[in-house]
Formats: structure tokens, sequence, C-alpha cells
């Protein structure tokens, strides 16, 4: 036993020994865990921010001037007034995601209570701008048009208001959101990788040949890249929570942090297991290299971290429940961001134990089973 | 011969460092052309280095080398004089590629140096025959033995005519048989093409017998050069090796001595420990080791010899439990082999050919890994590391990474692991090929001393005849059988032949009886007057050379091979052979020669290219799962996302923390309920129940209905309906936000409506919402299109990411640097093959669109496909350049993830529009080739565009092309560094 414990130790440390040589393998960590995660929170706007807009103006009114002048940042860019030959143009070439036709005498008609029509055209490939700039465009001018027309004459209404209260991020901060899910991401991409390739590249070496003579099992090789790789990422993981997320950033952290590790600590016991079940599937790096992208990509988007899940087909979800990112992103979101504690996110943590333990098993089971032909 | 007056290498003042440590220092010399030079010299005095400056693999750092008359630190003289050197590397197949077959590994190199096919068929067919690889023409190089790859090196390194052919130790690991083929076959080239200067080094002191001048290194400087007999002269001793031994610095041969193996006192009741019976392994039906039996007592010293690829190294590995036997039993200890016993790997130590040891850590790490692996006691970790590195003298270098030492001193810090545990069985899998006769000998003390002293078994294969000598007994494999196995000497007796090599050489001619491995045929086909340069052009030589049954070389082969002692050459052969078939004549041999006159190099070659798109092609095809992979892959991934994400957010979960419990209050939740947008979830009780299901993430949205709502609002009292929204994830929030706004609308314009008859009911105007290009705002028509350019960058850029970086880890890089293929040609030639896997995706990706998903191509699919060609390229360029990039393949595919990932997901306007994104992000998606593809891709399949409106997005990806490639021309270097 005390042998198991100090063998997966000290082949933890060759691992860790190893990485330490690639200085390219480690700028690029750094660079996921920093650059990458503060390109892509700072980069990607609230789902609506600065929408490209134009404005075919007929009218040219009072009134239509005020709709013209209602679009401003951050949600709008400042409209293009432009011709009505010029609508079709700018909408094909992607130009604008909106185009807004004020008709002839539209303020006119307004006023006389004859109920115009605005036509507003909408890319509708752009989904992520389509649906709610739609309705913003809505609000917005329907709202200036009634505070236009107040002045003039009375509007019906009834004294009920909608007050609403935006929990856990009050603004709405696509920064406190981006950059927590691109540390995630990062987090499985490199956990994947790491243990992964490092298994082919002992094959592809003939050092793998090594460790068979010696009196070693597969268990303690195995886990001996489980613990080492998984510490690497904890360690920059955090690294990127503290200085980056909340030192540069700025982002305001709800939950326990150790809360929130132990959650990643689960992850990566599973995502690991799942590299080195991929490094006993491929026979080579350059099949490991696609393996790798197949499988972390619906890891990647079907997550939750990118768009809502809720929103995602029945059986999209249901499949991804056997993904460990699916609950790694839940209990993130409600530690972070809501602030959970484990009363709230122990079903993750066992889902994420469960996919971890048969992924584990499943690995360490095939890793017997082909090492003798790895050498 | 005739021997040019003017040198064909001179080296003045040259110096080289590896960080501290200084490889040559200010060297000078002379090597006279058209002879055969040898450089000998301890493990690690610069000899590899040295080859690697002549033949202008390796940068110069000071100094100057001529070769062929030029300097070659000149670009264009090395352009020139490329093809007119041949380099064969050190190590047992380093520039080989492993997946490609034998004949394909020649013919590959056969291209690069632009010969036409049937000269091209007829060099290979006669360089695999004379080398005995005939049979094995279609297994993969990664598939043959050690000594098999050698010789496939050198094959490949034949393949063109040089005036110069420099090869790095290329007998390591060959055995004695193969060894005299291989020189016979060098005199035969040397005869053909006359004026042919040879470089080699060596660790087997009777070969340097047979060169013309000999230059003996230590130390980075040069001991002596002069002829073989001038060296023993000077140093008056009887052999060569003696002579080298005496010509080393007083500190380094101090230790030397004559080495006297003390004979094995006690026999008979000894322990076995190891007993083999008919252990047999098949591959398929190629039968690696058929029905061999040992039995190997404990102390002794079992010698393993047999020709190259006869199954030695698969009967270890069988022993060792690495492969686990078709049939029969292999019993170590008593205990039968099994994987999982640990207890007996403790005993055993083991040395595999290839070097296997962690090139990332360094030689101290490597040992004091070893000894922790295997528990020694952790105190006496250092004292026993620093014991053996003091025993296989690698004191000097224990900080160094074993990449960085030559073969020789890797090979000793293999041995040093093996024995470090201080094991009873040593399984030793040819320990000293490569490794210089003073540490071979110091080696070979240590064994004697481990066998004797502690009685430790050791179980060793070797190729050198005095080692073999050396042993208690051995046993002669050929073909998987053991043909004998005795004592040394009396093996000679049997075979009544004087020298233990001519034994095992009559024992093998025996059992493969009239094989045709083996070349017929005796000396004397000296042609002197051979060099008489002709200016035929290579065509013509081919026409000569098919009239001639390919052959001619086995008929005239010489063989000639000498005792590990020197001397007496021992002559082989078959003179039946010999009179049946005419040798090759003068005629013959000056057709095929165009000394003089090496053919024009153009400075790009198509052929060149294509010979590297050749190679990868075959490599793809060889890997026929990763182009399925590929292929399955992106089928797979186009139905996760194109079912997969949505893009319109709906379904989600809200609750009513209902306080008023009236029938309006309940008719504003059910309205809510009521559209696709939200899923009502059971009621909520208080407030308590709110934050808990909140926090939890069920609920997007809480809504509070205050007490008293339906009597307020009669009276016309203002009432707020309170909503709170989980702003954890921001657009399902805005989304939620807007929703629960449109609908309050809706609720209190429907409720005006129904209860106020004076007032007019709202509504100034109305707003008619076209969405365009996706009339019914279906997720699939504006998410497939976008699909496209996304799997269209990160599949090809993956496929091509680890092209070059895998031939920098795995040592093929080197043909880069040593034959005339350019960067350009390298690059553009592993693209193509990868650009055509990414059309073959992109084809299928649009039939799936259109077919299976239904979404119409409403546009031009000429120009979509003209601008497809355009982007893959662009990708696999992008792959290419990270692979020039990166060092390891782990970084290639991790650099990969990160330069493709994120960009063509989040950047390039698939989800959010690019002109909506800030900062870097923004710069990243205006300049990433994945943005203008995607506005392509959505304005020929959903806006029915065509080349006029998208020309201004195909135009940066043109450009983008030469800027790629270019960079990684730039970033590619010719020569290691």
């Amino acid at each position: 036993m005390r042998h198991t414990l100090l063998n997966i130790f000290y082949l933890g440390v060759k691992e860790l020994r190893s990485l330490r040589r690639d200085t390219m393998m480690l700028v690029l960590i750094v660079f996921a865990f920093s650059g990458q995660v503060y390109l892509t929170a700072t980069g990607v706007p609230e789902s609506l921010h600065k929408a490209p807009i134009a404005i075919v103006d007929e009218d040219r009114s009072p009134l239509s001037e005020r709709i013209v002048n209602a679009f401003f940042l951050p949600h709008f860019l400042a409209p293009d007034v432009i011709e009505p030959y010029a609508s079709d143009a700018g909408m094909d070439a992607g130009r604008y995601t909106f185009v807004l036709d004020i008709p002839p005498n539209f303020q006119r008609n307004v006023l006389a209570g004859r109920k115009p029509t605005i036509q507003l055209n909408v890319d509708a490939t752009r989904m992520s701008q389509a649906f709610i700039g739609n309705s913003y465009i809505q609000t917005i001018v329907n709202g200036e048009a009634s505070a236009f027309v107040q002045g003039h004459r009375a509007v019906a209404s009834l004294p009920v208001e909608l007050e609403t209260r935006v929990l856990f991020n009050p603004n709405l901060s696509s920064v406190w959101f981006g950059s927590v899910m691109e540390v995630l991401n990062s987090i499985t991409m490199l956990s994947i990788v790491l243990t992964g390739a490092a298994l082919i590249r002992e094959r592809e070496h003939g050092t793998i040949e090594h460790l068979l003579v010696m009196p070693l099992t597969p268990f303690e090789i195995m886990l001996a890249k489980v613990w080492s790789m998984a510490l690497v990422v904890v360690i920059v993981a955090m690294a990127s929570m503290v200085f980056i997320v909340q030192g540069l950033l700025d982002v305001p952290i709800q939950g326990s942090m150790s809360l929130f590790i132990a959650g990643m600590l689960l992850h990566l016991f599973a995502t690991t297991s799942m590299g080195i079940f991929l490094g006993t599937v491929a026979r080579s790096m350059p099949q490991m290299g696609l393996l790798m992208l197949i499988i972390l990509l619906p890891l990647q988007m079907l997550s939750g971290g990118l768009t809502p899940r809720e929103s995602m087909p029945a059986l999209a979800q249901n499949l991804m429940l056997a993904a460990p990112t699916t609950h790694f992103v839940a209990l993130a979101q409600a530690i972070l961001y809501r602030g959970a504690g484990l009363g709230v996110v122990w079903p993750q943590f066992l889902a994420l134990l469960g996919i971890g333990s048969v992924f584990f098993a499943l690995a360490l089971a095939r890793f017997r089973s082909t090492i003798s032909s790895m050498a | 011969m005739s021997s040019d007056d003017t040198p064909v290498i001179r080296i003045q003042a040259v110096s080289l460092r590896y960080g501290n440590t200084l490889a040559l220092a200010d060297l000078s010399l002379d090597i006279p052309s058209g002879q055969r030079v040898g450089l000998i010299g301890p493990d690690g005095v610069g000899k590899s280095s040295l080859m690697a400056l002549i033949t202008g693999a390796r940068v110069m750092q000071q100094g100057r080398i001529e070769v062929l008359g030029g300097d070659i630190t000149d670009v264009s003289h090395r352009h020139a004089v490329c093809p007119r050197i041949a380099y064969m590397p050190q190590g047992l197949g380093k520039n080989l590629y492993n997946t490609l077959s034998v004949f394909e590994n020649v013919d590959f190199f056969g291209r690069l140096f632009g010969q036409p096919e049937a000269e091209r068929q007829q060099r290979i067919a006669e360089l695999l025959a004379s080398t005995g690889l005939e049979p094995f023409r279609d297994r993969p190089a990664g598939k043959l033995s050690g000594g098999m790859k050698q010789k496939l090196g050198l094959c490949c390194a034949l393949i063109h005519d040089p005036d110069l052919l420099v090869l790095d130790e290329p007998t390591t690991g060959v055995d004695p048989l193969s060894r005299a083929q291989f020189w016979d076959l060098i005199d035969h080239l040397r005869e053909r093409r006359a004026g042919m200067s040879v470089l080699v080094s060596t660790a087997y002191m009777d070969e340097a017998e047979r060169f013309d001048w000999l230059v003996a290194m230590d130390d980075g400087k040069i001991l002596a050069t002069g002829t073989p007999s001038e060296l023993r002269e000077r140093s008056q001793t009887e052999t060569l090796e003696a002579a080298f031994i005496s010509l080393l610095p007083e500190e380094k041969r101090r230790d030397h001595k004559a080495l006297v193996i003390p004979p094995r006192s006690s026999t008979g009741t000894a322990e076995i420990a190891i007993e083999a019976e008919n252990l047999t392994m098949r591959f398929g039906d190629f039968t690696a080791v058929d029905k061999v039996s040992l039995r190997i007592e404990r102390g002794e010293i079992f010698g393993f010899l047999g020709s190259n690829g006869c199954g030695k190294s698969t009967t270890m590995k069988m022993l060792t439990g690495l492969l686990p036997p078709t049939a029969g039993t292999a019993k170590l200890f008593g205990q039968i082999v099994d994987a999982g016993n640990l207890a007996t790997r403790q005993r055993v130590g083991y040395m595999s050919q290839a070097f296997s040891l962690y090139a990332e850590l360094t030689v101290r790490q490597n040992l004091e890994l070893h000894a922790k692996l295997f528990h020694l006691p952790e105190a006496g970790i250092a004292v026993r590391v620093t014991e053996v590195a003091e025993r296989f003298q690698l004191s000097a270098v224990m900080d160094a990474l074993p990449d960085a030492l030559p073969l020789g001193i890797r090979q000793r810090l293999s041995l040093a692991v093996a024995v470090i545990h201080q094991p009873d069985l040593l399984i030793l899998d040819e320990p000293t090929s490569g490794v210089d006769p003073i540490a071979r000998d110091r080696f070979w003390e240590l064994l004697a001393e481990l066998a004797r002293r502690d009685q430790v078994t050791i179980f060793i294969s070797t190729h050198f005849m005095n080692e073999a000598e050396r042993c208690d007994r051995i046993s002669l494999m050929h073909a998987g059988k053991v043909l004998a196995s005795d004592v040394p000497a009396a093996l000679v007796k049997q075979s009544g032949e004087a020298t233990l090599e001519a034994a095992f050489i009559a024992y093998l001619k025996k059992a493969s009886g009239a094989d045709s491995v083996i070349p017929a045929g005796t000396p004397e086909s000296s042609h002197t007057d051979v060099n008489q340069p002709t200016a035929d052009s290579p065509q013509s030589s081919t026409h000569a050379n098919d009239k001639l049954p390919s052959m001619a070389l086995d008929s005239c082969g010489t063989s000639v091979s000498r005792t590990p002692t020197g001397g007496e050459a021992v002559q082989i052969g078959n003179p039946a052979d010999l009179s049946g078939i005419p040798c090759r004549n003068d005629e013959h041999t000056s057709n095929s020669t165009v000394l003089g006159l090496p053919p024009h190099t153009p400075r790009f070659s198509l052929l060149r290219l294509f010979s590297y798109t050749r190679r990868e092609a075959l490599e793809l095809r060889r890997d026929p799962l990763r182009g399925l992979i590929a292929l399955f892959g992106t089928l797979l991934l186009m139905f996760t996302f194109g079912y997969g994400i949505s893009m319109d957010v709906e379904n989600l979960h809200f609750a009513v923390l209902d306080r008023d419990q009236t029938s309006l209050s309940n008719n504003y939740a059910l309205d809510l309920g009521g559209s696709r947008y939200f899923i009502a979830q059971p009621p909520i009780n208080d407030y308590e129940e709110l934050d808990r299901r909140m926090r939890s993430g069920e609920l997007s949205l809480a809504l509070e209905i205050p007490p008293n709502f339906a009597r307020d609002l009669e009276r016309g009292n203002p009432v707020k309906i309170g909503a709170w929204i989980d702003g954890a994830m921001p657009t399902r929030a805005e989304n939620v936000l807007g929703y629960v706004q449109a609908m309050h609308q809706g609720w209190l314009l429907e409720n005006a409506r129904q209860r106020a008859t004076s007032r007019i009911p709202g509504g100034l105007m109305s707003i008619e919402t076209r969405f365009r290009y996706n009339p019914d705002v279906k997720s699939l028509p504006a998410i497939v299109p976008a699909v496209i350019p996304m799997l269209l960058m990160l599949i090809p850029a993956m496929l091509s990411a680890l092209s070059v970086v895998r031939e920098k880890e795995l040592g093929s890089i080197l043909n880069l640097y040593v034959t005339p293929v350019s960067k350009l040609e390298f690059l553009v030639g592993k693209q193509l093959p990868y650009i055509a896997i990414g059309m073959v995706n992109f084809f299928l990706m649009s039939a799936l669109a259109v077919f299976v998903f239904g979404v119409p191509h409403k546009g031009n699919y000429l120009f979509l496909t003209l601008a497809a060609v355009l982007y893959v390229t662009n990708a696999t360029g992008i792959g290419l350049l990270i692979s020039t990039l990166t060092r390891s393949q782990i970084a290639a595919i991790f650099a990969t993830f990160l330069v493709t990932f994120i960009p063509s997901i989040r950047f390039s306007g698939m989800l959010d529009p690019v002109a909506s994104l800030e900062g870097g992000a923004r710069l990243i998606g205006e300049s990433f080739p994945a943005t203008h593809f995607l506005t392509i891709c959505r304005g020929t399949f959903s806006k029915a565009l065509g080349f006029a409106e998208l020309q201004s997005s195909l135009l940066p990806l043109a450009l983008a092309i030469p800027v790629i490639v270019g960079l990684s021309v730039l970033l590619l270097k010719k020569q290691e560094q």
C-alpha cells in the first residue's frame, strides 16, 4: 500500500517534470487561463450589444427624428440613416442586423390615431440578436411614440407596474459570465489534452514499455497521471480565478471558493479519466488530436455555458447529462454567481462523482487490456 | 581509385557549443577526397556533431567548413551540393517514416531527388536486394527490427549517387552478416561512382581496419590521422583497437586493462533463472518466434546472437512479460511470467533496444526516478545513483537531457537504469550497440562482476563477436528458431570454422539454405578504370540498367569480413553463382556514372513538392481511422450542433409567489405559462423558498404578485408586480427580461381592452417585423450554415497541425535539413492532402445541410466551393503554422485548440455579429478567416447571393494564404539549431 502510494507520487512528479520541459506548452497554458479568458470576457458582449441598425426615414418628422435618436450604445450602434434602396444591400452584406422603415406621414397618422405600420426588417440568421433586438426595438419605438403623443392626447394605461429585479448579476454584465465560463472551458480542455496526449507520447516514445517491466501496476501509472495533471489544472485555474477574474476583471464571486475547488476536483477526476480513456483508444497523436476535438466540441458547446440548457432539444439535454461539463457548469454557476452551498449543489457533485468513477473504471479497464499492445 | 588533390572537406577552426559544453574545440582538418575515411573515437567526443555540420544539417556556430569546393554555410552552395551529399544520421531509423513500407520509404527519397519512375524502381530493387530487405519491402518501417531499420536508412541515403557519403555509425545494431553485405554495397557504389568520398563513424574497430584513412577524435579535438597501418605503427600495437586506446590521453586509458572474465565456478545444481519452453509468437501469419526453448542457470551469462529481425527482441519481450506469448511458457525463477507479477519484475532489469527513457528528464532525474520506483531505501538512493553514474561514466552529464547526448552515452544511461536496483536477472537487448570499445569493456567488467560475484543471471543479445565469446553460453537464432546453443568455443569447433564470426555466418547460411537474403559471390571486381566521367543523363543510365538484370549486384557483391581480432579475411560466398552470371562490367558502370556533372537542382520543383504530398497521403492512408474520424466526426458534430444548439431561448422555468390568490392573479401567471417561452413550475410559498430555488438555478424567473393585487387594481391604486430574474447567464436573463416585459404589456392591453370602455385602447401604431432570410426564425437555417465554417476550420487545422511537429518530435525532420527539398515545397507538399480532405468534408457537410437538414442553398454554389477551397487552404495553413512553431505534439494540439476553437465559435460571428464585439476579440474576429467564410456561407445559403455581393469577403481569404504560408516558411528552419 505504501509502495503503491509512493509509486503514484513518484510517477506523478515525473509527469510534472516532463511538462516543465515543454516551455511552449507552459506558455500556452498560461495564455489559455489569462489572455484567452480576458479576450473572451471583454470581447463577447451581452447578447444585444452594439447591434448594427439602420433606419430608413421616409417621414422626416420630429417623431421619426425622435425615434432615430432613441437608439444608442450600448445596445445599439448609432443608427445609419439610409435611403430605401440601400436597405437590401446593407442586410445582404451583413452590415445591419435591423433595418427600421418609418413610412411617409408617420407622425401625422399617429397623431390622428390611424395606427400606422412601421416595418422592421430583421436578419434572422443572427438568431442571438434577432429576437431580443426585436422586443427592444418594439419597446423603444412604442415608448418614444407614446411619450411624443402624451402631450397631444391621453393614452390608456393600467396602473400595474412590472418591477424587475435581476439577481446575482444586476447589470447583466457579460464579463462576469464570460470570464468564468472561459475558465471552465479551459479547465476541461487542458485536463483532457494533458492526460490523453501524455499517454500517447509515452507510447510513441517507447517509454511506456519501460514502465511495464517495472513493478508498477496500470492503476498506479494511471492515477499518477490523474493527480499530477489535475494539480496543474487546479493551480492555473485558481490563479486565473483570483488574478484574472477577480483581480483584473473585477468580477465578484458570491459563493465559497473552496466548495468550487472541490467541485473542480471531481470534474477533473472525470475529465482526466476521459483523457486517458481517449489515449487508449487513439493509436497515434494525430488520431488523438482529432478524437479530442470531436469529444471536446460538444462537451463545451452543449454544456450550458454557451447557450441555455433548457432551450436545447430534450434529446441533447438528456445525452449531455452524461457529460461532466454539464454538471460542472451548473455547479460553477450556482456556487460562483448565486452563492449556493453544498445543500444546493450536492446533486451535481454526486453526478460528477458517478461520471468520474465510470470513466475511471472504463479507462482503467481499457488501459489494462491495451497496455501490453502499447509497448 | 583516383583521389583528387583537393580535399573533399576542409574544416577550418570549427567550434561548436551546446550550452556550456564544448562539443568541438577549434577543430581543423582536411579530408582527402575519393577515399573511405573513418571517424573513430569514444562516445560523445563530437563525431556526430562534426558530421551534422559537414552535411549542413546543423547550424555552424564558429569556423568554416568547405564541402565539395564551397562554403557549406553559403545557402546557394549548400543548395547546389545538397544532391551530391548523402547523409545517414545516427539512431535506429531516425529519419524513416514508421507507417510507410520499406519500399515507400526508399521511394520517397528517390522522388525527393527527382528520379524518374523507371530509374527509381531499378535503384530500389537493387538496394533492397543487396541489403536483404527485398522480402520485407511491404512491411511498415516501424515493424522492422533495429538492425533492419538501419539497413533501410542506408538504402534511403544511397538512393541517389552522392559524391560524398556521410554515415554516422551506420552498422550499429547490424548483424555481422549484414555488416559484410553493407560494406560490399558501399564498395560497389564506389566502383560505380568513382571518386566518391565516404566518411563513416563507427564503433567497430574491425570495420575501421578496412578504411583508407582514419581520423581519431577525442574531446572535440583530433588525436591522430593516418591509414590504419600508420596508426598501428605509430602506437606500436597489434590491433587498431589497442592503437586507439593507446592514442587516448593518459587519464582516459588509465583504468583500462585487458578484460578477463573469470570462469564460472559452480555449475550443475544451480537454480534455473530462465526457462522457456516452446515459446512462440505470431503476428498474424508471421511467426516471429518459433518454439524457442531455453534454460539458463542462475549466474550464467547467456549470449543471444542472430541476424536482424530473427526474433531476439521478441523473445526477450516475452520473457519480461511485455508480450504475452502465442504459445509455450516462459518461467523466471520458476514462476510463470505474468504481467501482473510485480515481485518478479522487481528482480528483473531490462534494457530495450530503442532508447526508452524519459527524454524530458535529466540523466540524474531518470536514475532517481527508477531508483525510487524500485523502492531502494530512501537514504541509499543518492549513494546508489552516484555509484552507478561513476560506474557508467555518467557523472559529467548528470544534468543533461538524454536527447542532447550521443547514442553511446544514452545506451550507458539505459544500462545504468537497468542495473540500478541490483536485479537478480538482467535482460539486455543489444546493450552495447553504438558504445565505444573502452566503455564496452568497462560494461563487461561490470557484467562479469555481477555474474560471478553476485550470481546475477545475464541474458544479453549482441552483434559483437568478441562479446559473444565472453559469454558462458550462446544461442544462435535465425528466422524465429534457435539454431544452436552451446559454449562459444564448442560452436566454433562444431562448425569447423576458425572464428566465432565465421561459424555464426556459416550457421546462418546453412539455415537459410539458398536463401536470396544472403548475397553470394567473391571479391575481385575492382575496376579502376570506371571513373571516366561521362555526361550521360540519368535517363540513359536507366536504359542501360534496364537491360541488365537487377541481380547483377548480388552476383558480384563482395563479402569480406574480418575477425574481431583483425587481420585475416574470411571470404564467404558461393563460387557457383559467380560462374553463372557475369559481373557488372565497365560498360554498365560507366553508363550509370554521372560524375562531375551533378544534375541541375532547380530552386523549386513540383516533383519534390508532390513527393511530400504523396508521403503525407500515404501516411493518411495507412491510418484510415484518422480519415474516418475526420469524416464521421464532421457528420457527428454537424448533427450535434444542427440539432443541439438552439438559439431561441425558450422553455424557461418560472414560478409564482402568488400572495393574492385571486382569479386575476391566477390569470396573470397563466398568461405567462401559456407562452412557448415559459414553463410553469410549482408555485413558491415564501421568500425563503424563492431564494433557495433561484439559487439552485431551477428557476430563471420568479414572479411575486402582491397581496390585494386584484382589489388594488380594481380601485385604480398603483400596483407593483415583482419579477426576479436569474442574471447568472446574461443572455438568458436578457431574453427573460424582454419576454416578461412584452407579456406584461400584452396582459395590460388585453385587460385594458376588457375593462375600459370609455378610454381608447392602447396602441398608437403597429410594428410589423419581417424576419428575413429565415422567415420562420428557426435555429436550423441560422445555425447550419454557421456550423460549416466552424467545423471546416477546426478539423482541417487539427489534421495538419501535427504534420510538421510530428516529424520534429520523431526525428524525420532531418530529411528536410539534408535533402534538396525547399521549405516551401515541404510545407505546400504536406498541405495538399489535407486540403483535399477538407474539401471532401465541405462537400459532405453542404450535402448534409441541404438533403438532411433541409436548409436550402439559395445562392451560387460554385462560388461557395471556390471560397471553401480558399478557406480550407487557410485552415490547413494555420495548422501548419502552429506545427512549425511548436516543438512537441502536445503543445501543437493544445495550440490548435486555442487558436481555432474560441475564435471560430465566439469571434467569427457565429453567435454574435463581429460588429458587436469589443477590443481584442473584435480585432481577431475581423482578421480570422472564419469570419469571412461565415459571411459567404450565410450569404449563399440563406441570402441567395453570389460573387458580385460577396467578393469583398473572398478577398481576405485569398490574401491570407500567402501571409500564412509565408509566415510558416519564414519560421521553419532548414537546419538544426
